[in-house]
């Protein structure tokens, strides 16, 4: 029993359960569907890259991972999250497609700038994004979902007439290396994996993650304990924008184009859930940014697992809402301390029955 | 002190109607040769706009409390949903479909509010949820667009009009034009009165008000703040359906992508007419203005003809922008004077 409860207590139970939980039924249909039951671990290699339905996960996931180490940082700091970062990739592909092909064009094959340029160019509308978010919460002292809900609305406009109210393809293999491969690899893993690793570094070897954490927990305190809140907490909204434009880059070298109607469609929701679902409370103070990780590729397991199932997606975001209205009540303060004096009354059942 | 607080809020309200009616004059003046100056205009901005006004009064009753509800564009489309595939392919009765409809917004509205109430989660996080549950729903009814056409009683309930027994003019071809509103304009209107008065008389309305002022002190007063909440989420999700009926008759038709970022409009409606994010301060009657300034941004995006619509959603997203500054900035001054 005891036992139970230190696992069950362990800060990434949570993610690394749910992850258990979707390969097992991803194992469950491999059998009833009469597979080989194990297909869903099998890599192998395909015209000269990796393939199979976890490389697939990772690869898809790729976005979802990136947005949720700028969101993991947001929720943390400010209590709050950041809905605006699908449209924020969408106003970042865009405008990155739109310096790559020129104002105007719909579609190209030769670059009209230096790729270099409009890459940063993209990243730099995302830290524009996230700068604008960051100004209205930390030093306006509105509400964060309030703030980002600006964004959320009208990035995606932005992005539409940027583009000239037009799908932007750019038709260029040295832009499509973003999305594509890197030898066998899929780029989008590394891209990722570099993200995660100098996050965690900088969280490490600074005391960056301290003071977030500090801020999070009573900003007040830690004002008067000499810590710039205001300014943490911008940089957070910052680092979640630079997130949102590098995931809005991959996802439009994904398809070559910059559809700015759906790159990054309902992303907002798989990156909250990540971040919940990674143990992270959304009521902000202490994160692990490990467990959001986790969390992100266990999102795109859940759903791949939906789209095997036969799940259109239209509907899959019935299933990810229901999982996170589950997730969010099992952290809820009145249900912790409904479960807890549930369990003490048993205890005192047990504790009568034995005397 | 307190006179101060009213005027501050009051000067909120002032602002909002004097930037309509200068955004109106300005669009008589630039575009008086395409009709602005007539009165239809102005009703047809009341016609495009009942479902907003609906929701939008939900929306301010949700936010008086200090929450928020993003779910309503997609209640909306799921309610659309529902009431195209009941007459077109169900070949359901319209009435009873509309009762359904208002029952599912209630039921809809209590779960989301027993989350926020009861379970205390974050009001954004729960109707994040339902928003993408309700669009997911609407996805498993159908996914093609089913537009309605079939039912005698709704079509004619949604041709209906009401005429107005002045303001009449005759156009360029000599026909006499008598200006109309239709039915949903009537539903709307009523709803923004039936509101206004609970608001101000009721003991419900009241407690709405105490809660978003200071949840503490409304709890010591001996309300029930969960309760209060709860039927706060279950008046803005019914308000929705019947906003969503309003839609319904001004589209014909449900699809998937229907209503997007309709709760953006909603909340903008709420914040530009005076709502304050934090909850205590609001009135239904400024938000009726945040859906005119809101319908004639559109209005005047749409007679111009060359601008993009992306630039109507980026005019609103800016004058909400705009109010959140403003309203912050009301509340470090009365901050500084303490």
């Amino acid at each position: 029993m005891n036992k139970l409860k230190k696992i069950t207590g362990m800060a990434l139970f949570l993610p690394i359960f749910c992850m258990v939980l979707v390969m097992a039924v991803n194992i469950f249909y491999d059998i009833a569907s009469g597979n080989f039951a194990f297909n869903f671990f099998t890599i192998s290699i395909r015209n000269g890259v990796l393939y199979g339905r976890l490389i697939d996960i990772l690869n898809r996931g790729s976005e979802i991972a990136i947005l949720a180490v700028g969101m993991t940082l947001v929720v943390s700091a400010s209590a709050g999250t950041d809905i605006s970062v699908g449209s924020v990739m969408s106003l970042a592909a865009s405008f990155c497609c739109m310096l790559l092909a020129g104002y105007g064009v719909s579609s190209t094959n030769d670059l009209a700038v230096p790729l270099l340029v409009g890459v940063l160019g993209g990243i730099l509308m995302g830290c524009l994004c996230g700068a604008f978010n960051g100004f209205l919460v930390a030093y306006l002292n509105v509400q964060p979902m309030v703030a980002t809900l600006i964004l959320f609305s009208a990035a995606r406009a932005i992005g539409l007439l940027l583009c000239n109210n037009l799908i932007v393809y750019v038709r260029n293999d040295s832009f499509k290396f973003f999305g594509g491969y890197t030898g066998f690899m899929p780029t989008p893993i590394i891209i990722a994996a570099i993200c995660v690793i100098i996050m965690m570094v900088l969280l490490k070897k600074t005391a960056l993650g301290l003071y977030i954490q500090s801020v999070g927990i009573n900003k007040k305190a830690s004002r008067i304990a000499g810590l710039n809140s205001a300014k943490i907490i911008f940089v957070c909204y910052v680092v979640c924008g630079l997130a949102a434009g590098i995931a809005g880059i991959v996802g439009a070298s994904r398809i070559s184009s910059a559809d700015s109607n759906n790159i990054g469609l309902n992303y907002e929701l798989d990156a909250i859930l990540a971040v919940a679902l990674g143990g992270n409370s959304l009521g902000g103070g202490k994160f692990n940014l490990a467990g959001s990780i986790i969390g992100a590729y266990t999102i795109q397991a859940i759903t791949t697992t939906l789209y095997a199932l036969g799940v259109s997606s239209d509907v899959a975001p019935v299933y990810k809402a229901i999982i996170v209205l589950i997730i969010v009540t099992i952290q809820a303060p009145p249900f912790k301390a409904y479960m807890k004096r549930m369990s003490a009354k048993r205890a005192l059942a047990k504790g009568g029955a034995a005397a | 002190m307190k006179g101060k607080k009213i005027n501050s809020n009051t000067l909120l309200l002032l602002i909002t109607i004097g930037l309509f009616v200068v955004m109106y004059a300005v669009g008589c003046v630039i575009y008086s040769s395409k009709g602005f100056t007539h009165l239809q205009t102005f009703l047809n901005i009341l016609i495009n706009n009942a479902g907003l006004l609906c929701i939008a009064c939900g929306m301010t009753c949700v936010m008086l409390t200090g929450g928020i509800d993003i779910s309503v564009g997609s209640l909306v489309a799921m309610d659309c949903m529902f009431l195209a595939v009941g007459m077109e392919q169900w070949g359901l009765n319209a009435g009873l479909l509309c009762v359904l409809v208002l029952l599912i917004g209630l039921v809809f509205g209590l779960v989301q509010g027993f989350c926020v109430g009861y379970l205390e989660i974050q009001p954004f996080i729960v109707t994040m949820a339902g928003m993408f549950f309700a669009r997911g729903m609407t996805a498993v009814i159908c996914t093609d667009q089913v537009s309605i056409s079939q039912n005698a009683f709704f079509v004619g309930l949604a041709n209906m009009k009401f005429e107005i027994p002045f303001g009449a003019y005759t156009n360029s071809k000599g026909v006499l034009q008598v200006p109309f509103v239709r039915l949903p304009v009537i539903i709307a209107l009523v709803v923004l009165v039936l509101v206004f008065l609970m608001l101000r008389y009721t003991k419900f309305g009241r407690s709405l008000y105490a809660v978003g002022g200071n949840e503490q002190s409304a709890t010591m007063m001996g309300l029930n703040v969960k309760l209060t909440k709860l039927k706060a989420y279950m008046l803005s999700s019914f308000l929705c359906s019947v906003g969503g009926i309003c839609f319904c008759m001004n589209t014909m038709s449900g699809s998937v992508r229907q209503a997007l970022g309709l709760e953006m409009d909603a909340i903008a409606s709420a914040v530009i007419g005076g709502t304050l994010l934090t909850g205590g301060v609001g009135n239904v009657i400024g938000s009726f203005f945040g859906v005119l300034i809101n319908g004639t941004i559109s209005t005047l995006v749409k007679t111009n003809g060359k601008l993009l619509s992306s630039w109507s959603s980026i005019a609103v997203a800016a004058l909400l922008c705009f109010f959140i500054v403003l309203q912050s900035v009301f509340a470090k001054m009365k901050d500084s004077k303490k």
